[in-house]
């Protein structure tokens, strides 16, 4: 049996469903970062697929840089949710309503 | 051999991510998509992609995660963990939205007979380790490579703003 690019790209299809239905069900604004990062691996997966099929690095390449973006993002958003939780003392998405007039 | 290993790391990525998703406790989350990103880990090795593996590990179970777990031991969660309700208009809206994006996600892997995504790869020239990514990174993705250092450098000074902020 041989595995086909179209199982990972079937793969990452799914991850990234699972990652959506995390960010859009739940409330905690710590799992919906992490949701978000499934999501990010998800594309990653494909990019890597496509490399390999493709026999360029570049997509290899832009893995690395979603990876940079990613963890830039998580510093940002982490010390965010921490200035949230000292304010509000809590990180519940439908309780933080200060931007709201 | 392959195949073993494929629906072995396929399968624990799918199982850890739905236990992310569906735990009622963040650090029970964060533990279940430590065990998804290396079963990816496992997936990228599979795929000719040994450094991209490596960094996978090191930048995100070794520094993004731990940052995770960092926080949530920081914010003492247990207290809102109940008195939340399990299900609002939101999430119904949400499992809608989620299904409809599987069927189209099925459906668009399912119609793509012809792509070159359902033909196996023939002989595999280019292995993506440490000397073959660097010399790309450091010639063809300078400026790219650069740019990223400018904004690891705004988040740096981004998150110790925001983190010494005095609110009200």
């Amino acid at each position: 049996m041989i595995i086909l690019p179209s199982y990972y790209l079937i793969l990452s299809g799914i991850l990234f469903s699972i990652g959506v239905v995390g960010v859009l069900t739940r409330r905690n604004a710590i799992v919906i970062f992490m949701s978000i990062e499934l999501m990010l691996n998800a594309v990653n997966l494909t990019l890597v697929t496509f490399s390999n099929q493709l026999n360029s690095l570049d997509g290899q390449i832009l893995v690395f840089f979603v990876m940079v973006v990613a963890a830039a993002e998580v510093a940002v958003g982490l010390a965010l949710i921490v200035a949230i939780f000292r304010q509000k003392n809590s990180v519940q998405v439908d309780q933080v309503n200060i931007m709201k007039w | 051999m392959i195949p073993i290993l494929f629906f072995a790391f396929a399968g624990v990525a799918i199982a850890a991510a739905l236990f992310m998703v569906l735990h009622r406790n963040p650090i029970y989350s964060a533990l279940s998509l430590i065990v998804t990103l290396f079963a990816l880990a496992g997936l990228y090795a599979l795929l000719n992609a040994p450094f991209i593996a490596a960094v996978h590990i090191i930048v995100y179970t070794g520094a993004i995660m731990v940052l995770f777990l960092f926080v949530l031991m920081l914010l003492d969660l247990r207290v809102e963990a109940r008195g939340t309700k399990a299900f609002g208009p939101g999430q119904i809206g949400g499992i809608i939205l989620a299904v409809v994006l599987v069927v189209e996600v099925g459906l668009f892997m399912t119609t793509a007979e012809n792509s070159s995504a359902v033909t196996a790869v023939q002989d595999v020239q280019q292995v993506g380790d440490t000397a073959s990514i660097g010399t790309l990174l450091f010639t063809k993705y300078l400026f790219p490579f650069e740019v990223a250092s400018v904004l690891l450098l705004s988040a740096i000074i981004g998150s110790v703003i925001l983190a010494k902020l005095k609110l009200r």
